[in-house]
């Protein structure tokens, strides 16, 4: 059975280019970037043609890079170090649709002296900046705003919405985990201080990953050891990783015409024809502001596991925003955040595409998803009556 | 990924017993959408008052579909109070197994079953005496009580694995909480078989290693077993509890009180210095 991998927020395949300029470093040029000899140090050197290659990509200066482990730690470092270097401001702005490495973060931090608040979205999933802008206060240290959301795809205005915290004085910080790649980031013609990239999202390997600091921007490090990337984030260099993120990132800027002109094509095809022959079913997020790769649609009164295994048996891969676990009975919450009702919520599937994908799997989907449904509809007791839910909505 | 077992994925995609019967003698509709899962099961019994026939309509995940199927495979042919007799776990046995978080399908299956039969019989929809709890989702005390009892749950977290009560607008968790507490507290009828000496020893270990240690650890202390005659426990105490004046009352309320609790009620501590 083919796999059609469909899933490509949750990552992607490392590019061959990327895995070839690899592999010499594990096994022949293995030495430790910080070592006084030749044989180390000529590692040095490709970390700092990878350091070059990321910040092409992002409209950056090599200095404003520093590499970490994961999107994860790159949020982790970023926040904490806004607070760490604003030791006078307790509160944070984010949103209800962030990713958990800034929601559970903020979560945590909340219950360390901290106040939060979480900025509502509206029903397209799209934020509103004079809401923001009045969150602001004289002790907010930092605004921390996703570019793009990993599950449905909406783009924030980032931008705009780091323009108007500096007004005020406030750091500004992205998670860029999901857009990098997918869309034009120039950080010369934004005022962003900082941001998070994840590589295995971008045709990287797992384990490695980006913080962005802009120049001047004070920094407080999140881990503390040796002097590596200026002393900003001690550690040994993950240098085959590093060195594959440089190439995954000059590949990036590559393909992004692709990205919005081929992916976005088979995305716009696949959510076409689904809405088409599949009926009660929706897509959730606004369409206009989006990432090219993305598509979350929700078949109505099917629930989200169940779908997914069904595909499973066929071998396509993507995601489902509803956890069916009772631990967690809530639905996605970034699709309750957008008011989704329960009825789609709970069925509701991402589509993910990278340009790996090719039309034949696209057709493949389009033809085999309205069956999937329909099976799973015959055994739904909603499905063709007028059922209300549960008053727990 | 779910760890679903071999049985629970054939069930999913083969199920048995799908639609509606006609005119059933019994009719149940449990969970909702708002729920993440919902089981409509409908009966229909012979001239013998067995069941004859018994199909599924469900709304939900993939061991909610199963359950389903199961708990209709398992009915067939028994009398009502022979079927009343299944049980959540009898359901998650024939499947051979169900992941704790997706527990409650099997607990749906049991729900749905007896408001079928009560339905069968012109019961009243509430069990006699039972109080709503959790408003979200509609579950009782006695059902709650039940989950506990049966499944031997000790955290609301639990509870909510089993029954969704709590899983909503989380306002019931001290009221679960006072359930679990009201049922933990209940003299233990159960007859925990006699353990070997063997047996016995390696659990004390086992209590202490787990339940004992990382509390006294928190608190700078530790705990050493010198010796294990019978249902003596000789033990000294090290780090910080060694020189606390309230160590004999970690001892005696703490450390045996667990072993009391999670081993043998015979049990007794002793210390002595190194």
């Amino acid at each position: 059975m083919n796999t059609i991998y469909l899933d490509n927020n949750a990552t992607t395949q490392v590019a061959e280019d990327v895995l070839a300029v690899m592999m010499p470093y594990f096994r022949v040029l293995y030495g430790n970037p910080s070592s006084m000899h030749t044989f180390g140090g000529q590692v040095g050197q490709k970390i700092r043609t990878a350091r070059e290659q990321v910040a092409a990509l992002l409209g950056a200066m090599p200095e404003e890079i520093i590499f970490t482990s994961c999107g994860t730690e790159s949020d982790n470092a970023a926040i904490r170090s806004a607070l760490m270097t604003r030791p006078d401001k307790k509160h944070i702005i984010t949103s209800r649709v962030e990713h958990p490495a800034i929601r559970a973060l903020c979560a945590h931090l909340a219950t360390q002296g901290y106040r939060v608040t979480e900025l509502p979205v509206d029903k397209n999933g799209l934020l509103d900046l004079e809401n923001m802008e009045k969150s602001m206060t004289p002790d907010t240290a930092v605004v921390s705003l996703m570019w793009g959301n990993n599950e449905t795809g909406v783009i924030f205005p980032v931008e705009a919405a780091a323009r108007l915290a500096h007004e005020k004085g406030i750091l500004f910080h992205t998670d860029a985990v999901q857009s990098t790649g997918k869309i034009p980031i120039n950080m010369k013609n934004n005022v962003i201080d900082m941001l998070s990239i994840s590589g295995h999202k971008l045709h990287a390997p797992k384990g490695i990953g980006v913080l962005y600091i802009r120049r001047g921007t004070k920094f407080s490090p999140f881990m503390i050891g040796g002097h590596q990337e200026k002393e900003r984030r001690g550690g040994t260099e993950n240098t085959p990783s590093i060195i594959g993120l440089g190439k995954a990132c000059e590949l990036a800027a590559k393909n992004m015409e692709k990205e919005n002109t081929y992916v976005k094509r088979l995305r716009d095809k696949l959510e076409r024809e689904l809405l088409k022959r599949i009926p009660q079913s929706r897509v959730n997020g606004d369409t206009a502001n989006r990432l090219p790769n993305t598509t979350n649609i929700s078949f109505e009164y099917v629930e989200g596991e169940a779908i997914l295994l069904l595909m499973n048996e066929l071998g396509i891969c993507a995601s489902s925003g509803s956890a069916c676990t009772s631990g967690s009975l809530q639905p996605s919450h970034v699709l309750r955040a957008m008011g989704v009702p329960f009825t789609m919520a709970h069925g509701s599937i991402r589509f993910s595409l990278s340009i790996t994908n090719t039309e034949a799997e696209i057709d493949f989907v389009i033809d085999k998803m309205p069956a999937i449904i329909e099976r799973l509809r015959g055994m739904s007791p909603y499905w063709n009556t007028s059922q209300p839910a549960c008053k727990a909505q | 990924m779910w760890e679903y077992t071999d049985k629970v994925k054939e069930h999913f995609l083969n199920p048995r017993n799908v639609g509606e019967i006609e005119n059933p003698d019994g009719v149940a509709e449990v969970g909702s959408l708002a729920c993440g899962d919902a089981l409509k099961l409908t009966f229909k019994l012979d001239k013998n008052k067995k069941i004859k026939d018994a199909k599924f309509k469900t709304f939900g995940c993939a061991s909610a579909i199963a359950s389903s199927s199961a708990l209709t495979e398992m009915i067939k042919g028994k009398t009502v109070e022979e079927a009343l007799k299944v049980t959540n776990q009898d359901i998650a046995k024939y499947l051979g197994g169900l992941p704790d978080e997706k527990m409650h399908c099997s607990v749906m299956g049991k729900q749905a079953l007896e408001k079928a039969i009560e339905n069968y019989r012109g019961a009243p929809a509430l069990e006699a005496g039972a109080k709503i709890i959790c408003e979200c989702f509609g579950v009782t005390d006695l059902e709650i009580e039940r989950a506990v009892r049966e499944n031997n749950l000790s955290t609301v977290e639990d509870v909510t694995n089993y029954t969704k009560a709590g899983g909503g607008c989380g306002n019931c968790h001290d009221a679960i909480q006072q359930i679990i507490d009201q049922v933990r507290s209940e003299p233990k009828t159960d007859n925990k078989p006699k353990l070997t000496n063997i047996q016995k020893i390696r659990l004390i270990e086992e209590t202490i290693e787990r339940e004992i240690r990382p509390s006294l650890k928190h608190d700078g202390g530790d705990i050493e077993i010198i010796d294990i005659i019978g249902n003596r426990v000789i033990v000294t105490m090290c780090g910080a509890c060694s020189t606390c004046k309230a160590s004999d009352i970690t001892l005696k309320n703490f450390v045996e009180h667990r072993l009391k609790e999670l081993v043998s009620p015979d049990i007794v501590v002793e210390e002595v210095s190194k």
